[in-house]
């Protein structure tokens, strides 16, 4: 059994966004990073399954500038057993199918049983890379997952649906699937796991990234438009804000 | 032509499916393209003719049994048949759960992708631009598509609504289509142990997010709920972590909210949490970042320390209450 595990590195959520002077992305000269969330989630799920099915392997594969080694070497960390590294200096607002085709093309040959991907990443939020790598390797797919039962013999997934209803799918692999986020506990790496990632293989591969026509284009991005005009409060001072509060739930919201 | 998606299941329609009629309609009125519905059904659909007394060219039932279930496979070959012999201009659907995991696959069917979970979109002289959120919600991003059509576009609930969407009368075409071999059994859906806390029926919330750093310190926003007679809530992260259990999870996968009040203390205001609770009668926000999103919708909003805030708060009201 061999799982890849696509994993993304992206703006740390606390990070204070600044645009970009061209307006098309942001300033992420003095941003920090982490890992896509769900792509954490993904991983985790891709060594417990191999553990529960007492072998196989997990590959991490990264698309991104040198930056994203940091993904790699935690994932390694962690108990992935080796990673393909598709190098491309700027990967800022690619395209979801640009970005599925580049993968296509670096991971075809490993003849995996299983791709694993995060639903969404946090910061171009398409939700679509796994899915239009499935349709291009021609493989089925699943997204939303939130539980993975490896105790049976087939492969099968329980799949979130709206209005808090669940489905179990079971599926012919190979296969691409999407990991929804809180799907298990993450486990930390430890200092064993630190220090025997140093030895695992790290192959880098150039990305060739084609040119596409359909691509999505990002003309400008922007801070949101407000649709309510809020109240600020205390005027950064948190405990004066609290005062204030409380007299406006007592004279305009009513509540106490 | 311009085809939009109708989601149903056992010809049950799914609601955010008008919002999708209205979007179609509305950009169809703009560049004088007509409006087609698709329905993918396992038989005689039940629903066909509800959606032709929408103001539409026609309804296209794409009929094939193995289309009783959803199933991505069948969806897209449904789906992709009916694109090829119309040849529409745009594909427009309600960005679901559903959709995102099929619409990608039918795009790329067509060497396409999605322009996913728009908010808005602006038309110059026949030019679309389309506004997604990106960065979790904290930034704006107007796209526009390049290449030939057909261009695939959802749109997030609430875009458009669903009862502006104009009434008229519409053939309905049925159509056999063709579905390869499914790689996926479904099962029957089912509910999760109840949700033992139904917090739609709660008057004030007090909800937690990342910002409230360790499950230690839930007791105290749990002490703040306590002086306000709330009830305590959470975004995703939270229940992630176990701090708290599912249940009390507000957002696209948990609750859905409308109390009186809404305090939400060290919550970003993720979309995925903001859909959940953006009909609150009064919202709060107290975040160290003065640039979350949350304070976008917020009413009254507080930048500083939850830490620092929330005692101040609890004294405050006690004092209030007397």
């Amino acid at each position: 059994m061999k799982i890849i595990v696509l994993m993304k590195q992206v703006a740390n959520k606390d990070a204070v966004l600044r645009i970009g002077k061209d307006e098309k992305w942001i300033d992420d000269s003095d941003v920090a990073f982490q890992t896509n969330e769900s792509d954490g989630y993904a991983l985790e799920e891709a060594l417990r399954y191999k553990e529960a099915k007492g072998g196989g392997e997990v590959v991490v594969c990264t698309l991104g500038g040198q930056s994203a080694k940091t993904v790699i070497k935690d994932a390694l960390a962690r108990g992935a057993d080796r990673a393909i590294h598709i190098v491309a200096d700027n990967t800022q607002g690619m395209s979801p199918f640009t970005i599925a085709k580049t993968i296509a093309d670096a991971v075809k040959e490993e003849n995996a049983d299983l791709i694993y991907t995060g639903l969404q990443s946090d910061d171009s939020g398409f939700g679509q890379v796994g899915v239009i790598l499935a349709e291009l390797l021609g493989l089925p797919h699943a997204t939303l997952i939130i539980e993975v039962d490896r105790e049976s013999a087939e492969y099968r997934v329980k799949r979130e649906l709206e209005s808090g209803l669940y489905k179990w799918f079971t599926y012919q692999l190979p296969a691409v699937m999407a990991i929804q986020s809180g799907i298990s506990q993450i486990r930390y790496a430890t200092l064993k796991g630190i220090m025997a990632a140093k030895s695992k293989p790290v192959k880098e591969v150039q990305a060739n990234i084609e040119n596409f026509d359909s691509a999505q284009k990002i003309e400008k991005v922007y801070m949101p438009l407000k649709l309510k005009t809020t109240q600020m409060l205390g005027g950064g001072d948190a405990k004066k804000g609290a005062v204030e509060l409380v007299e406006k739930l007592k004279t305009e919201v009513r509540v106490i | 032509m311009i085809l939009v998606f109708i989601e149903h299941k056992d010809c049950v329609l799914n609601k955010t499916s008008l919002e999708a009629i209205t979007a179609a309609q509305t950009i169809g009125k703009e560049l004088s393209l007509p409006v087609a519905a698709v329905i993918p059904c396992g038989g005689e659909c039940g629903l066909a003719n509800d959606i032709a007394n929408y103001d539409i060219a026609k309804v296209i039932v794409a009929k094939n049994e193995k289309l009783g279930t959803y199933t991505p496979d069948g969806y897209t070959d449904a789906f992709a048949e009916i694109i090829k012999k119309e040849n529409p201009k745009y594909v427009i659907m309600a960005h679901t759960y559903q959709v995102r995991d099929f619409a990608p696959k039918l795009a790329a069917r067509f060497g396409k992708e999605v322009v996913g979970d728009c908010i808005r979109y602006k038309n110059d002289s026949g030019k679309l631009t389309f506004t997604r959120r990106i960065f979790l919600g904290k930034l704006d991003a107007d796209v526009t598509v390049g290449g030939d059509a057909p261009y695939f576009v959802t749109f997030q609930s609430g875009a458009f609504r669903g009862d502006n969407a104009a009434k008229g009368s519409a053939t309905v075409e049925n159509v056999d289509v063709n579905v390869n071999d499914l790689r996926m059994k479904p099962e029957a859906p089912f509910q999760e142990a109840k949700a033992s806390v139904d917090l739609s029926k709660s008057e004030i919330i007090v909800a937690v997010g990342r910002g409230i750093k360790s499950k230690e310190n839930i007791a105290i926003a749990q002490g703040l709920a306590d002086v306000l007679g709330a009830d305590l809530a959470a975004s995703r992260p939270i229940c992630d972590s176990e701090w708290l259990p599912i249940d009390r999870q507000i957002g696209s996968s948990g609750q859905t909210v409308a109390p009186k009040v809404y305090i939400a203390l060290g919550i970003s205001g993720a979309i995925q949490h903001i859909v959940g609770m953006k009909n609150a009668g009064t919202i709060v926000a107290i975040n160290k970042d003065s640039e979350a999103p949350i304070f976008d919708i917020a009413d009254y909003g507080i930048v500083g320390d939850l830490f620092e805030a929330v005692p101040t708060l609890i004294e405050e009201i006690k004092k209030a209450k007397g």
